[in-house]
């Protein structure tokens, strides 16, 4: 066996075996799983429980039996009730809320008030603001004594979607939603500028612990120092890339066993279902409620539609490259600057200079789903230090194939370039003690025959 | 023959230079002693040998041919500063140095085995080495430098950090390696063990190398050409006799017995000292004396530096 890989071994052993890699690998797909599950979970089981709700006005009774009663809400209308009595005994009388509804409504927005012991849900202020809007709407309406108004409202309501179709250079048209390209290019942008900073890190502190456990005299009598510092790098690599995997399965399991669980049927049913349930909560004559509702479920269905548009080889081949490139350059430059150092809290004078090109790569990606062929957002896709996290944040957005191959070979030459030199610090570095060295120390290190 | 021979090694830093033309010259099967005070070099010519740094100028014979990559597996280096992975346990750790020294995975561990048996360590087996104290992890490291067999073996202060007893131990150790055909360099300001286990040495001083040679040839260069004579008799008489031809150096009473000090002055012979004083009293102890390593070291060293002034 060469020598390099038992290094890789090593550095890839000690750290999978570790409780804190394990925790981390069960944990993060968890909250992966809930991120994506939690909401659905919210829309299905939808609050069960049944509230009744007081309603009071100021003498008028212009807004009896305005609200209508859903599956779990019921509305009591008390006429001969007053706001102070209700206020302290309501909970006593069995109604979950008081709704005291001013005259003024009508002009002043705030003069509709929901009084109880727990924070309301925002579905049921949504609920009732909706109701009591389209009434009063109604009431100006009727004011203007138009004839046949219902007739001429239905005629002219609109709902306008906008279709986006993107056409390739083939001529073939595809169906796309930005939507879930910003959710692609947010997550795969943010993915890598994370991984490169957690193995990163990783492998500065690997090669402080050999330092200043003196270990490493040792083995570079036996080893090369750039075969111990690449062994360290390909060998932490592995560990993420390991971790990556895992995640993306264990995601993949939590999502589809709790998707069997919570709802039995598809997505597209499922959708569906819940679209049915909402419809049937609420009476069909008043339909502006659930309107909106539905056209977010379009929406979803739409995404889901789009799902299939995106192309999935394209951008996870892509991310594992540009992971793994974007992994290796700053790798060995974290190599580098662990090995100039003697603890921990001697890095950060040398850590600047890594992190404000991964920190800026990530402002450029996050305006970069919003404008994907901004030119800041062109060029720093071909910078290597913020490539691949930009390029990233631009591909779900359709990159040309000749920008796409021009940045990975920049990348791979400058990972290539920066290795030797950090190579250089790393051999030289890792046998220097005491006095924390300057950048006109490193320049000379670089320069060092051997 | 020669195992390991260094020719005009020099070796420059940015701000001084740390060799200027060293040489060794290590017979195969020997205890070579490298020494010097601290600075002087010692660990720059070490870390030569086991190719961790290049020289700039010189070149190195191992077993006859130049340096090369692969000889790392014949050699065993136990630095000075020595360390392992705290958090790595001790088993595993050992068998992770001898497979980067060419071992393979079932050699290393079925020698390992037998060392730990030998040292009575198995327990310490799938122990951290964190929970060691210091002294037994040196001794953990002291196995991993010699597990390969490596034909030299270089100790930088192989015995610090040591009890005497572990001390001992590992002498014991070194010259059954040595009996067994290994070539030993040993690095140490201890000039006791010098004198025990070395045959030859080099004294390295500011990047020079100031003596090189057998060490019993250096030491009788330096002699003075002093004895120890212990009699019985009237002291005051005899130094009266003796003091006209000869320098006194000193001359003390031990254990209730005379024992005197003397110089001999030109080419006046040992018989010559002993005839004279066959007349003042009865001598029962006769010997030279050769200085120590440690008075050559600090003689050599001085002259050197009163020199440089």
């Amino acid at each position: 066996m060469s020598k390099i890989s038992i290094i890789i071994q090593r550095e890839y052993l000690t750290r999978v075996k570790k409780k804190s890699f394990i925790i981390m690998t069960l944990l993060a797909p968890v909250f992966m799983a809930a991120m994506f599950l939690v909401p659905v979970w919210i829309m299905t089981r939808d609050d069960t429980e049944e509230k009744v709700i007081a309603v009071i006005e100021d003498e008028t009774n212009m807004f009896k039996d305005v609200i209508p009663n859903s599956q779990y809400l019921k509305f009591e209308y008390l006429g001969d009730a007053t706001l102070d009595d209700l206020k302290t005994n309501f909970s006593d009388k069995g109604y979950y809320a008081v709704l005291y509804i001013s005259p003024k409504v009508a002009y002043i927005p705030n003069a509709v008030q929901l009084i109880s012991h727990k924070q309301p849900p925002l579905d049921l202020t949504i609920y009732i603001a909706n109701a009591l809007e389209k009434e009063i709407e109604q009431k100006k309406l009727e004011t203007y004594d138009i004839k046949d108004l219902d007739k001429i409202l239905k005629a002219v309501s609109t709902n306008i979607h906008v279709q986006t179709i993107k056409i390739s250079d083939d001529g073939t048209e595809k169906e796309t939603s930005t939507g879930l390209s910003m959710g692609i290019a947010y997550i795969g942008g943010l993915l890598i500028y994370i991984l490169i900073f957690i193995f990163g890190a990783q492998v500065m502190r690997g090669v402080i612990e050999e330092k200043t456990s003196r270990v490493v005299e040792v083995i570079i009598s036996s080893v090369r120092p750039f075969q111990l510092m690449m062994g360290k790098i390909l060998g932490i690599g592995l560990v993420g890339l390991t971790q990556f995997v895992l995640w993306i399965i264990i995601t993949a399991i939590i999502i589809t066993s709790a998707q069997s669980l919570l709802l039995p049927d598809d997505a597209g049913q499922t959708t569906q279902a819940i679209t049915e349930n909402i419809m049937s909560a609420a009476p069909v004559e008043q339909t502006q409620v659930p309107v909106t509702q539905t056209q977010d479920f379009n929406e979803i269905q739409q995404i889901f539609n789009s799902l299939h548009s995106v192309n999935w080889g394209l951008i996870l081949s892509s991310f594992l490259f540009y992971f793994l490139g974007g992994y290796f350059l700053y790798a060995s430059l974290f190599a580098a600057v662990g090995s100039a150092v003697d603890n921990e809290t001697d890095t950060q004078q040398f850590m600047m200079p890594i992190t404000i090109p991964l920190i800026l790569g990530l402002f450029v990606a996050m305006g970069a789903f919003q404008n994907p062929e901004s030119s800041v957002a062109f060029w720093c896709s071909f910078i290597p230090f913020t490539s691949p996290i930009v390029m990233m944040a631009r591909l779900p957005f359709g990159v040309p194939y000749w920008e796409l191959i021009l940045s990975m070979t920049i990348l791979v030459l400058t990972f290539l370039g920066t290795t030797w030199l950090a190579a250089k610090i790393y051999r030289t570095g890792i046998l220097m003690y005491g006095k924390k060295p300057t950048y006109k120390e490193l320049w000379k290190w670089l320069r060092y025959k051997n | 023959m020669k195992l390991l021979e260094a020719r005009d090694i020099v070796k420059q830093f940015s701000n001084h230079l740390a060799l200027n033309k060293v040489n060794l010259a290590v017979n195969e099967g020997s205890i070579y002693g490298l020494l010097g005070p601290n600075g002087a070099g010692k660990t720059t010519m070490i870390r030569i040998i086991n190719q961790i740094t290049a020289p700039d100028n010189g070149e190195i014979l191992f077993n006859n041919h130049k340096l090369k990559a692969n000889d790392v597996f014949d050699i065993g280096y136990l630095p000075e500063e020595r360390g392992l992975y705290r958090k790595m346990k001790v088993g595993e750790q050992a068998i992770y140095l001898a497979q980067l020294k060419g071992l393979s995975r079932s050699e290393a561990t079925s020698k390992l085995k037998d060392w730990f048996e030998k040292f009575e360590i198995q327990a310490w087996w799938n122990k951290k080495v964190e929970e060691l104290s210091k002294g037994m992890q040196q001794k953990v490291q002291f196995i991993t430098t010699v597990i390969h067999e490596p034909k030299l073996l270089i100790f930088d202060e192989p015995f610090s950090g040591f009890d005497p007893i572990n001390v001992n131990i590992i002498k014991q150790e070194i010259l059954k390696l040595k009996k067994k055909g290994a070539t030993i360099i040993f690095s140490t300001h201890n000039m006791e063990s010098v004198e025990e286990l070395c045959t030859h040495i080099t004294l390295i001083n500011e990047s020079v190398s100031l003596l090189e040679g057998p060490m019993d040839t250096i030491r009788r260069n330096y002699s003075l050409n002093e004895y120890e004579i212990g009699f019985r008799g009237n002291v005051n008489l005899l130094k009266a006799t003796l003091s006209t031809q000869y320098k006194i150096i000193e001359s003390k009473q031990k254990n209730g017995e005379n024992f005197i000090r003397v110089r001999l002055l030109n080419n006046i012979s040992t018989n010559d000292l002993l005839k004279t004083m066959l007349s003042s009293g009865n001598i029962f102890s006769f010997r030279e004396i050769i200085p120590s390593m440690n008075d050559v070291f600090i003689k050599v060293v001085e002259e050197a530096s009163k020199k440089d002034k």
